[in-house]
C-alpha cells in the first residue's frame, strides 16, 4: 500500500524512509533472537551489519553480483561470525557476554579501518544505477531496494514466529531462564545457543548487505555506527521481547519517530529520542508494549 | 551383583582447589532399588550427584550407567541416557507455565528418542498426565511463580520424570516441609519406584529417609564411611559419631 503510494505520488523519499524502517524491523528481530529468546544481549549488532554491508562492497570491487546474491553472502559471512562468537563468548553470561559483544565490534570497525581494498577510513563509493531493467519493466532502483528489504522483513518476521512455537522456542526460552535446569531437561544448551547467534548474526549480515547500494557511500564510522547498536536493543525492549510482534512494534515505532524527527528537526536528535522512549517505557511498561497489552488483556479476562 | 548394577560408581575424586570434596567414592545401585544417601553438610552428597547428572565432571574413576560410561559426557546426553535430577532448590522454567515447563523434557528427550509425540495433542495428554500424577493438573496453566513450596517440589519432580528416567536423584526434595508434605512427597516417590525407576533419594529428614530407604549409603568428608541395610547403618559407631560428635 505504502508502495502504491509512493510510487503515485512519485516521492522517492518514502521509499528511503520505509527502507530504514524495515531495515530496523530485520535488525530487531535479529537481536531479538539471541536477545530476547535467549536473554543474551549483544551490543555488537552494528559489526554484524557493517560485516554484511563490507562483504558487498568487497564483492562490488571484486566482481559485482546482484543484490539478492550479495545479501546470500552477507548472511554467511554474518551468520559464520555469529558462529564464532557463539564460540568463543560461551562462557560468559549477563554483562560479560554484552562487553565482549562490544568488544568484537571495536576489534571488526579497526581491522575494517586499516582495509584499504574496501576503502580504509576514506570510506567507499558505490555508485548505483539510477534504474533497473526487470522482466521487460524498468523500475527505480531505490524502489528495487525497498522490496528487497521489505521481503527481509517478512522472513526474518517469518523465522522468528516460526522458532517461536518450534522445539528450538522452548529450548531458547529454557536457556534465558535457567542453563542449568535445561541441561537438566536434556537440552543441549551450547548447540541451541550456537543457533541462535548464527541465526541472528546472518539476519543482521543480510540487513546491512544492501546498505551500500542504500547509501552510495560507505565509511566505517557510518556502518559501525551506535544507532545500530542502540536501535536493536532498545526497539525489541520497547516492543516486548517474548514474541515476535515485540520488535516489530517496536521497530516501527521508534524507526518512525527517528524519521519524523531527521525531517522535522535534525538527524542528530534520533538517539536522543531512543533513549527518552527507552526510560520512558522502561518505567512505564517494563516488558514492552506486547507486554503491557498481555498484561491489561489478563486484567479485563480475570475482572 | 556388581555386574547388573545400573549405577556403578568407581573410585570418583572430585577437588576443588585445595579442597577435596569427592575421595575414592565407589557406589553400586541395583535396578529398581531405593537408595538413601545422606552425610552432614558439606559433606560431597551434591558434588556426587552433580558428577553423576554431568553437572560437574569427576576427575579420577568412572561413572558407568546401564552398561555404558558416562565420564565426559555433557549433562544433557546423561539425561538422554536416563538419569534425572530433581534441584535442591527448585528450577522452574520462570516464564513459562506448568504445562510447557514439562513440555521441555517431553520434547527434548522423550520426543527426540522415539519420535512419536509429534502431535501437539499427544504432548499436551502426556504433560497433563503427568501434572495429574503429581497432583497439579489444576493449575496447568499458571506459572511457577503461584505455587507454594511442596507445589514447586512437586513440580521439580515431575519435569525429572517427564524425561522418562532409569534413575531418578531426588536432591532433599522434601526439605522445608511440612510433615503431611513431606508425606505427599514420600508417596510421590514410592509410586515412581513401583513404575520400576530407580530412586537415590538425598535427605536430612531422617525419618524420611528410614522409611523410603532399601539401602542407606553414609558420606562424611568426601568419604563413603557406611553402606548397608538402613537399621544396621544408624547404629554405626563411625555413623554415630559423624553426626554426634565424639
Amino acid at each position: 500500500m505504502v508502495m502504491a503510494f509512493a510510487h503515485w505520488v512519485h516521492v522517492d523519499y518514502l521509499y528511503f524512509a520505509s527502507y530504514t524502517i524495515l531495515q530496523f524491523i530485520v535488525l530487531a528481530t535479529a537481536w531479538n533472537i539471541l536477545g530476547g529468546y535467549c536473554g543474551y544481549v549483544n551490543f555488537g549488532s552494528a559489526a554484524f551489519f557493517a560485516m554484511g554491508a563490507y562483504s558487498s562492497v568487497f564483492m562490488h570491487k571484486f566482481y559485482p553480483l546482484p543484490i539478492p546474491l550479495l545479501i546470500v553472502i552477507g548472511a554467511a559471512v554474518s551468520g559464520i561470525a555469529g558462529l564464532g562468537m557463539g564460540y568463543l563468548t560461551l562462557r560468559l553470561r549477563g554483562s560479560f557476554f554484552a562487553i565482549a559483544t562490544l568488544a568484537l565490534a571495536v576489534v571488526l570497525q579497526t581491522l575494517v579501518v586499516n582495509w584499504d581494498f574496501v576503502g580504509g577510513s576514506r570510506g567507499a563509493y558505490i555508485i548505483r544505477p539510477e534504474t533497473l531493467e526487470f522482466a521487460g519493466y524498468e523500475i527505480n532502483y531505490i524502489e528495487y531496494l525497498f522490496f528487497l528489504m521489505l521481503s527481509l522483513a517478512v522472513l526474518a518476521l517469518i523465522t522468528a514466529r516460526t522458532i517461536e512455537r518450534a522445539q528450538l522456542g522452548f529450548g531458547f526460552a529454557t536457556i534465558r531462564d535457567d542453563e542449568m535446569a535445561a541441561e537438566a531437561s536434556g537440552v543441549p544448551t551450547l548447540r541451541v545457543k550456537l543457533i541462535a547467534t548464527t541465526i541472528s548474526g546472518a539476519f543482521m549480515g543480510m540487513a546491512g548487505a544492501p546498505f551500500p547500494y542504500y547509501i552510495g557511500y560507505l565509511q566505517p564510522s557510518s556502518a559501525f555506527g551506535l544507532e545500530y547498536a542502540v536501535n536493536s536493543i532498545a526497539m525489541p525492549m520497547i516492543g516486548g521481547t517474548t514474541s515476535w510482534i515485540g520488535p516489530l512494534v517496536g521497530a516501527i515505532l521508534l524507526g518512525s519517530a527517528q524519521q519524523y524527527a531527521t525531517v522535522t528537526i535534525s538527524s542528530a536528535v534520533n538517539l536522543l529520542i531512543v533513549g527518552l522512549m527507552l526510560v520512558g517505557f522502561v518505567i512505564i511498561a517494563p516488558n514492552g508494549i506486547v507486554g503491557l497489552v498481555q498484561e491489561r488483556l489478563r486484567a479485563w479476562r480475570r475482572p | 551383583m556388581t555386574a547388573n548394577a545400573l549405577l556403578h560408581i568407581d573410585n570418583i575424586s572430585k577437588r576443588f582447589g585445595g579442597f577435596v570434596a569427592l575421595d575414592g567414592i565407589e557406589l553400586q545401585v541395583m535396578p529398581g532399588e531405593r537408595l538413601g544417601l545422606i552425610g552432614p553438610n558439606g559433606s560431597g552428597k551434591s558434588t556426587l550427584v552433580n558428577c553423576i547428572c554431568g553437572t560437574l565432571q569427576n576427575e579420577t574413576g568412572s561413572v558407568r550407567f546401564d552398561g555404558h560410561k558416562l565420564d565426559g559426557l555433557a549433562a544433557h546426553q546423561r539425561t538422554h541416557r536416563g538419569v534425572a535430577r530433581s534441584f535442591q532448590l527448585p528450577r522452574p522454567f520462570h516464564s513459562m507455565n506448568l504445562l510447557d515447563n514439562l513440555r521441555v523434557p517431553l520434547l527434548y528427550t522423550v520426543h527426540a528418542r522415539m519420535g512419536p509425540l509429534r502431535s501437539t495433542g499427544d504432548l499436551d495428554a502426556r504433560c497433563l498426565e503427568l501434572l495429574e500424577m503429581v497432583g497439579l493438573a489444576a493449575k496447568a496453566k499458571q506459572m511457577p511463580r503461584d505455587l507454594t513450596q511442596v507445589e514447586m517440589r512437586k513440580l521439580e519432580l515431575a519435569r525429572a520424570v517427564a524425561a522418562e528416567p532409569k534413575l531418578l536423584i531426588a536432591d532433599e526434595a522434601m526439605a522445608g516441609l511440612s510433615h503431611s508434605e513431606i508425606d505427599d512427597i514420600l508417596k510421590l516417590l514410592m509410586r515412581l519406584n513401583e513404575r520400576g525407576i530407580t530412586v537415590i533419594m538425598i535427605e536430612h529428614i531422617m525419618s524420611a529417609v528410614m522409611s523410603f530407604s532399601q539401602r542407606l549409603a553414609v558420606l562424611v568428608s568426601g568419604k563413603k564411611v557406611a553402606d548397608g541395610l538402613p537399621q544396621d547403618v544408624v547404629r554405626d559407631p563411625e555413623v554415630v559419631r559423624a553426626y554426634l560428635g565424639q
